[in-house]
C-alpha cells in the first residue's frame, strides 16, 4: 500500500461471494481499502463491479465471507447501517430525486443523521462544489449531466462518510466535465476520505488511485500498486485497447 | 460535406426553445450519404435536442430541415421514420419481458418497410439484423440477461431493423470500456457498410477519430466548429469549451 501499511484497513473484505436468483456473479473477493486510499475498481461490463458495490453497501447479500469495517464485521448489515457506519455509495446513474429540489436532494444524504450540523456540511459541500451554489433551488432534474453528477457526489458527502464508492463518474459527460469532477474526487480524497472508483475511462482511473483492482468473471484477476496495472499487458490489451 | 457527395439531410437555421432558452440556436450543417459525422459538445449543449428535431419528436422554432431535397419539418415521428430515418434513444427501454429476437422484430414492422411486412418477414429481418450487430448467438435470450454493451447492441439493432437510409446513434457507446468501445465501433462500420448514413452523438474521442469522417461541435445550441475530427478536437475553443486540458494533452500524446 503506497500511503503506509496500516495494520488494520479502513474496509477488508474476504472471501466474498454474492449474486442474485440467476446465479452467483462474485467468487471469493478479497479485497482491502486503506484510509484515505483511493482505489479504481476496473473491468468489463458484467464482471461484477456495481455488484460489489451493492453488496458492500448493504444492498445485496453476500452468500458467503466477511466484510468488516473499521475492525467491526458488516456483512449482510442492512443499507442504513452501512451509511451510518461512514460508507457512501453514489450509484451509477445519479438516481437523484428529479422533481425535488438540488438542496432538499443534498441534505437528503444526511437523513440518518443524528445530530443537527446538516447547515455546516452543507456549507463544506458546496465549498467542494460550487459550481451547485446558485442552483440549489433548482429541481435537480434540470441540471445538466455533469451538474447532476456533482449533485450525487455531495448527497454522497453529506454523511461524512469515511469511504466514498462512486460507480461510473464519467458516463454520459464531457470530458472536460470529467476533468473538473476527477479534481474534485481527488480533493475529497486528500482531505482524508477513502475512495472506491468505478470508472470504463480506465486511464482516467488509473491515473488518479494508489492501487487497483481488476474483476474478471467475479474475481479478482490482477491487483496492486495503480501504476502497475496500468503497466500490465493484459491490462493493456483488454481495457486499454493499446 | 466532403466533395462529390450527395446531400441527404440537410439543416438551415434549425431553432428550437424551451421557454425562453434557445436549446438549439441556428443550427446549419449537411450530412451527405454515405458518411458517417459524429455530434459533439458540452452536457446541455443541444445535441440530444438537435436529434429529437431531425426525427420528429421536437417541432421546430425556426429553419428547417430537408431530408433528399424536400422538407421534413413539422412532420410526425412515425412518417419520418418511413421516410427511412431510425433512431436510438440515450435511455435504452427494451420490451423486458420479450426475447432480444422479439425485441429486433418490433423494429422491423415499423420504418420503411412497414405495411409491406409480415411477422414471418420481421423475424427474418430481425436474425439478419442480429448477426449484423453480433448478438446472433444470444437471439433467444430473454433481454434481460443482457450485459450493457448487449443492451446497447440491441438498441442499435431495433433501430437498424426499421430499414434506415440514415442512422441516428444517441450515445451508444457510453458506459463501455476501451475494447468494448473497439468491437462497438466495429457494429457500427458493418451497418454503414450496408450504405446505412451515420449521424452520431458521442462524447467518447476515441469513437469520433475512430469511424467518423466530420465532426460538428455544439455549444449553446449553436455550431462552434465543424469539420475533420482531427482538426476540430484541436481547435483552441473547442479545446475551451469542450475537452479540457487534460484530454488535449491525452489527444495530443
Amino acid at each position: 500500500m503506497r500511503n503506509g501499511s496500516s495494520p488494520e484497513p479502513l474496509l477488508k473484505v474476504r472471501g466474498l461471494t454474492a449474486g442474485y436468483d440467476a446465479g452467483p456473479v462474485l467468487f471469493g473477493i478479497d479485497l482491502d481499502v486503506g484510509p484515505a486510499e483511493l482505489i479504481a475498481l476496473v473491468g468489463a461490463n458484467g464482471a461484477g463491479k456495481s455488484t460489489l458495490l451493492g453488496v458492500l453497501s448493504g444492498l445485496v447479500r453476500a452468500t458467503s465471507g466477511t466484510i468488516t469495517l473499521a475492525g467491526e464485521d458488516v456483512t449482510n448489515a442492512r443499507p442504513e447501517v452501512f451509511v451510518r457506519k461512514g460508507v457512501a455509495h453514489v450509484p451509477q446513474g445519479r438516481r437523484l430525486f428529479g422533481t425535488m429540489s438540488v438542496e432538499k436532494n443534498l441534505v437528503l444524504g444526511a437523513y440518518l443523521r443524528r445530530d443537527r450540523e446538516v447547515g455546516d456540511d452543507l456549507a463544506r459541500v458546496l465549498d467542494r462544489l460550487p459550481a451547485l451554489k446558485d442552483k440549489l433551488s433548482r429541481e435537480a432534474g434540470t441540471l445538466s449531466g455533469g451538474e447532476q453528477q456533482m449533485v450525487a457526489i455531495g448527497r454522497g458527502m453529506m454523511g461524512r462518510p469515511k469511504l466514498l464508492m462512486v460507480d461510473e463518474l464519467s458516463l454520459g459527460l464531457a470530458p472536460k466535465v470529467v476533468d473538473r469532477l476527477i479534481d474534485v474526487v481527488q480533493q475529497i480524497n486528500r482531505e482524508g476520505t477513502a475512495m472506491i472508483l468505478v470508472e470504463q475511462d480506465v486511464l482516467v482511473a488509473l491515473d488518479v488511485a494508489n492501487r487497483a483492482y481488476v474483476l474478471e468473471n467475479g474475481r479478482v484477476a490482477l491487483s496492486g500498486d495503480a501504476t502497475d496495472v496500468k503497466d500490465d499487458p493484459g491490462v493493456r490489451r483488454a481495457y486499454l485497447g493499446l | 460535406m466532403s466533395a462529390g457527395v450527395t446531400t441527404q439531410l440537410e439543416l438551415r437555421g434549425v431553432t428550437k426553445r424551451f421557454g425562453g432558452v434557445a436549446a438549439v440556436d441556428g443550427v446549419t450543417f449537411e450530412v451527405g450519404k454515405g458518411e458517417i459525422v459524429g455530434i459533439i459538445g458540452p452536457n446541455g449543449a443541444g445535441k440530444t435536442t438537435l436529434l429529437n428535431c431531425i426525427s420528429g419528436l421536437h417541432r421546430l422554432d425556426g429553419g428547417d430541415i430537408r431530408w433528399q431535397g424536400a422538407s421534413i419539418a413539422g412532420m410526425a415521428p412515425h412518417r419520418i421514420a418511413k421516410l427511412g430515418i431510425g433512431r436510438t434513444f440515450q435511455i435504452v427501454r427494451p420490451f423486458g419481458s420479450m426475447t432480444v429476437r422479439e425485441n429486433a422484430a418490433v423494429g422491423a414492422l415499423f420504418g420503411s418497410a412497414a405495411g409491406r411486412r409480415g411477422p414471418k418477414e420481421a423475424f427474418e429481418m430481425a436474425d439478419q439484423v442480429l448477426d449484423l450487430v453480433g448478438l446472433k448467438a444470444k437471439a433467444d435470450h430473454p433481454v434481460s440477461a443482457l450485459t450493457i454493451p448487449d443492451r446497447k447492441r440491441l438498441e442499435v439493432a431495433r433501430a437498424v431493423a426499421t430499414r434506415p437510409h440514415l442512422l441516428l446513434l444517441d450515445e451508444v457507446m457510453a458506459g463501455l470500456n476501451n475494447v468494448e468501445i473497439d468491437e462497438a465501433l466495429e457494429m457500427v462500420r458493418a451497418v454503414h457498410a450496408t450504405g446505412v448514413t451515420v449521424l452520431l452523438i458521442e462524447h467518447v474521442m476515441r469513437v469520433i477519430i475512430g469511424v467518423c469522417r466530420r465532426a460538428v461541435v455544439l455549444d449553446f445550441g449553436q455550431v462552434l466548429a465543424q469539420g475533420e475530427p482531427e482538426v476540430v478536437l484541436r481547435d483552441e475553443r473547442v479545446i475551451q469549451a469542450y475537452l479540457g486540458e487534460r484530454y488535449a494533452k491525452r489527444l495530443k500524446s
